[in-house]
This record gives structure tokens, C-alpha cells and sequence, in this order.
């Protein structure tokens, strides 16, 4: 069934990745700014000595419930199918607990987006196979999903920052199927993101807003996964380590 | 919405964290960058020299670009047309268009500064298309579903040539982000028009038949071997064709593009 992935697994030695591996830095995706240095600094291994603390924060060496994305192609698919979890684990709970005054037109995008991301996550669950990573655990206390405005708006951030993260991860792809594959779902992903930003702001610009669509060049951003798994941290209990995803040519 | 009104004002801290990281992008990339060393992808880099020079853009690259530039000079034109065009656009879309009518604007002028003396010249564009819609300028209606199925369009069309700028990271970069924001003008548009934001089957719902060629082979359900129509919590083919667009060959965008260029 997925015999049309034939993906490169051979490893391009990269010093610097295997010098990380020697080191295995685990990133806890567990809270807040100290983590986006930290995640920065776990994927660069220059700026972290064995064994030492960046910003004072101590190295999980607990690699037995780590989930480790993997290497390469299958690398980046995994980031991407991390990140589907979250989405439409998100989404049921939102339709599992709908917010005060959800009216029909919202409940009809809502179930749509999540049924979206559940094919996402069940696709590249089926893609990878023997490789998938095995499901995340995730932490929703911080939003209120009573609050429509908690909802749309941490739905909105959810979906802006797919978009972002494959934007940022096409150049990671070797094989130009995945490429393919990753553009089919990224313009869904940038629908969502519009239409939830036009439920919370409606018929305005705030669709592509100049606060994520650059209004000097109208570029969406990219985002790199050492940019973006900071940003989904909160969200998510399961130690992840990302440090043997593909990095981008200088 | 209400303008005036500072965007982050109302806005919970880890939002506003999360924006400003978009607000300043380039400033804050290059602090990030300078204080840990890390590879930053440039958001924001728009002279043509940071592409490499344009004379020395390899010939399918620029063929890809200028294949971009020219759906962009005719989305460009269309939107600026029919912001001037009277009462045409009521207030209450004005700021949908413009802002979407603002980016085909920056795309034309971010293409044409990396394959500079290379860009192709604008066509002259009918947007009637030999009369099909002859009041594209005058009814609002007609504007809207020529709207659709150019951004519609435009995602297809960009989907389908990542795979030929593979050789460019930066530049498949920068086409990606165009990509995604075509597909926020197309849901945008979509909703304006009472459609689903997404495409759902090979439906081109109530726009005319004249538009067919741009949703055929959207019916896809089958990605890189794997039947999504049959994977658990899949309710039906429509979703899984949903969620996830389908490319068109630039043949394929040409033929449709190509209503609207006079020969």
C-alpha cells in the first residue's frame, strides 16, 4: 500500500548531527520561552557542551519514554504527522465540548476541520507505516474550551503555524512525492487558517492579516521545526526529540 | 472589522508572543540567529540578489517563475481593476480585496525582482474572456466567481511546479509562501460566495460551467498509494478528497489562464 514511498534513508553524515546524537539532548516539550532557546540550542550542538545546562535548565536524559521523530524524509513526516495529532486531537475535544453559542456555521467549519486533520493524521499514520511514531499525549488545560474566543483563537494559532511548519519543511523533503504531498495539505491547512481568522475578525482583512501574511513581499512565513516545536510545546506531554531531523542546506 | 483598533490589544500574552514573532520577522529572525547561531529562514528578504543573481537563475527556474509572474501580473490587474471600478466591490468585502489585491501586488514585484532582466513582460489581459463574463467589472456576482476560480487556480498552479524548483531551497521556499496564501485569498473568496472554504469532490458548486477545467482531478482521494476515503474517522470520499487540494500541470493552467490573455 505504500510502496509509492520509496524514501532515502541512507544518512548523509552530518558532523554536527552526529556529534548531537553522541550527546542525545531531549527536549521535554513542557513550557514556555526558556524552551525555545532550549529547542534551539538542542538542534545545535555548538552551543551546548555535554551534559550541560543552557539557560540553567538541566538535559532530560530519560530517553526510555522519549518519542524520537526519526532521521530524513521519514523524519520530517513524522514532524508532520506530530503535529496532525495535535490538530485534530484539538478539534474532537472542541466538538466533544462545543463552546457557549456555537452556532451552526461554526459547528459545520469546526467538524469539517476536524475531519480534515483526522484524515491527515490517519494518512500519515497509513504512509509511514512500521516507522509512524506512536500517538502523543496532549495537554489542553490552558484553554478554556467554554470561551469561543480561547477556541478560534488557539484553533487559528494551531493552523497558522502549520502552515508555517510546512512551508519551512518542503526544502527538508528529498523525495519530491512527500514535496507533492506536503503541498496538497499545506493550502488546506492555509483555508483553515483563513476561515478561522474570518470567524473571529469577519469580512476583514484579517484573513491573511499583516500580522502573519508579510504585507512587503505577501509571503506567508516558513518556519523550521526547531522554530516550531517550541511553539506547540504547551500543548504536548510526550518527550519528542527532533534532533535527527534533516537541517537546511546553509 | 474595526481598524483603528490595535490588532494585540485585546490579545492573551502567549499570543502576543507568538504574533510579535511574525510582526518584525526579519528583525527577530536575525536575533535569534545572531544570539544562538541558528539557520533562519529570511521572511522577509525581497531583493531579487538575495535569490542569487537573476542572470544566473538556472532556465527552468525562471521558466517556473515566469510562469508564476504572468498568473500574478493577471490576479494583480484583475483585483486593482475592480477595486476602481466604481461601487462594484460593496464596503462590506472592501478590506477582503484590498488586502488580497495588496499581495498579488507584492508577489509581481517579489518575482520580478529575482529573475530580474529575465521577467517576462505583463500580458494584455480580456478578463471577460471573449465576452463569457461580460460584465465581470460591472456585476458583482461575476466578479466574485472569476475571483474563485482564479485563486483556486493559483493554488494548482503553484502546487504543481514545487517539484521543478527543488534545485532553489530558497526559492521553493518563497514559492511555498505564496502558496499558502493563495489558498487564504481562495478560502476567503469561497466563504464570500456561500461556498465551502475548501474543495470538496471535483465540485465547482454554483460557478458557471465555463469553470470546470478548475476543479477537474480535485476529486482525488488516493496520496501516494494510500485510499484516505478508508482510513479510520474518514466519514466519506467528499472529505477525503477535501483535505487535500490537488496541482494542475502548467498545460492545464494555461488553458485556463489563457481565457483571459488576448493574443
Amino acid at each position: 500500500m505504500t510502496k509509492d514511498f520509496s524514501c532515502e534513508e541512507e544518512s548523509k553524515p552530518n558532523e554536527n548531527i552526529d556529534r548531537s546524537t553522541s550527546r542525545r539532548s531531549f527536549l521535554k516539550w513542557s513550557s514556555a520561552a526558556a524552551l525555545t532557546a532550549f529547542a534551539f540550542g538542542a538542534l545545535n550542538p555548538e552551543t551546548l557542551s555535554a551534559k550541560t545546562a543552557f539557560l540553567g535548565l538541566p538535559i532530560d536524559d530519560d530517553k526510555s519514554s522519549a518519542v524520537d521523530l526519526g532521521k530524513g524524509d521519514f523524519g520530517v513526516l513524522n514532524y508532520a504527522f506530530a503535529l496532525e495529532q495535535l490538530e485534530s486531537a484539538f478539534y474532537t475535544q472542541v466538538l466533544t465540548t462545543p463552546y457557549a453559542g456555537m452556532n451552526s456555521d461554526e459547528r459545520a467549519i469546526l467538524m469539517d476541520i476536524r475531519d480534515n486533520e483526522i484524515a491527515h493524521r490517519e494518512f500519515f499514520r497509513a504512509a509511514l507505516g512500521k516507522k509512524a511514531i506512536p500517538n502523543l499525549q496532549v495537554n489542553f488545560t490552558s484553554i478554556n474550551f467554554n470561551s469561543r474566543d480561547s477556541v478560534l483563537r488557539t484553533a487559528s494559532t494551531f493552523e497558522d503555524t502549520g502552515t508555517s511548519a510546512y512551508n519551512g519543511a518542503g526544502q527538508l523533503l528529498k523525495n519530491p512525492a512527500f514535496l507533492l504531498i506536503a503541498g496538497k495539505i499545506v493550502s488546506v491547512e492555509a483555508r483553515h487558517a483563513a476561515i478561522l481568522r474570518d470567524l473571529l475578525r469577519p469580512m476583514s482583512d484579517y484573513f491573511a492579516g499583516d500580522d502573519i501574511t508579510d504585507p512587503a513581499t505577501g509571503l506567508d512565513p516558513a518556519r523550521l521545526p526547531a522554530q516550531v516545536l517550541p511553539l506547540v510545546a504547551p500543548y504536548i506531554v510526550t518527550k519528542i526529540t527532533a534532533n535527527r531531523l534533516p537541517q537546511p542546506k546553509a | 472589522m474595526d481598524n483603528n483598533k490595535p490588532l494585540l490589544e485585546s490579545v492573551e500574552p502567549d499570543y502576543i508572543n507568538e504574533m510579535t514573532a511574525r510582526r518584525e520577522p526579519v528583525e527577530k529572525a536575525k536575533a535569534i540567529a545572531g544570539a544562538l547561531g541558528t539557520t533562519i529562514i529570511s521572511f522577509g528578504a525581497l531583493a531579487g540578489a538575495a535569490y542569487g543573481q537573476a542572470n544566473k537563475l538556472p532556465g527552468k527556474i525562471a521558466d517556473v517563475l515566469n510562469f508564476a509572474l504572468t498568473l500574478e501580473f493577471l490576479e494583480d490587474e484583475f483585483y486593482r481593476t475592480a477595486l476602481g471600478s466604481g461601487n462594484l466591490i460593496p464596503r462590506e468585502t472592501r478590506d477582503v480585496f484590498g488586502q488580497i489585491s495588496k499581495h498579488e501586488t507584492a508577489h509581481v514585484n517579489l518575482l520580478r525582482s529575482v529573475l530580474g532582466s529575465k521577467a517576462v513582460a505583463k500580458p494584455n489581459f480580456d478578463f471577460t474572456a471573449g465576452g463569457a463574463f461580460g460584465d465581470v467589472f460591472s456585476n458583482y456576482q461575476t466578479f466574485l466567481a472569476v475571483s474563485q476560480a482564479l485563486e483556486d487556480t493559483g493554488v494548482r498552479a503553484y502546487k504543481g511546479q514545487a517539484g521543478n524548483l527543488r534545485s532553489n531551497d530558497k526559492i521553493l521556499t518563497t514559492a511555498l509562501q505564496i502558496h499558502s496564501v493563495e489558498a487564504r485569498h481562495a478560502a476567503m473568496v469561497r466563504r464570500i460566495r456561500g461556498e465551502k472554504p475548501w474543495i470538496p469532490g471535483d465540485s465547482r458548486g454554483t460557478l458557471p460551467a465555463a469553470t470546470q477545467a478548475v476543479y477537474n482531478g480535485e476529486g482525488n482521494t488516493t496520496q501516494g498509494g494510500v485510499n484516505v476515503a478508508t482510513l479510520p474517522g474518514v466519514p466519506s470520499a467528499l472529505v477525503a478528497s477535501q483535505t487535500f487540494d490537488e496541482p494542475l500541470t502548467k498545460a492545464e493552467v494555461l488553458a485556463i489562464a489563457g481565457l483571459f490573455i488576448r493574443k
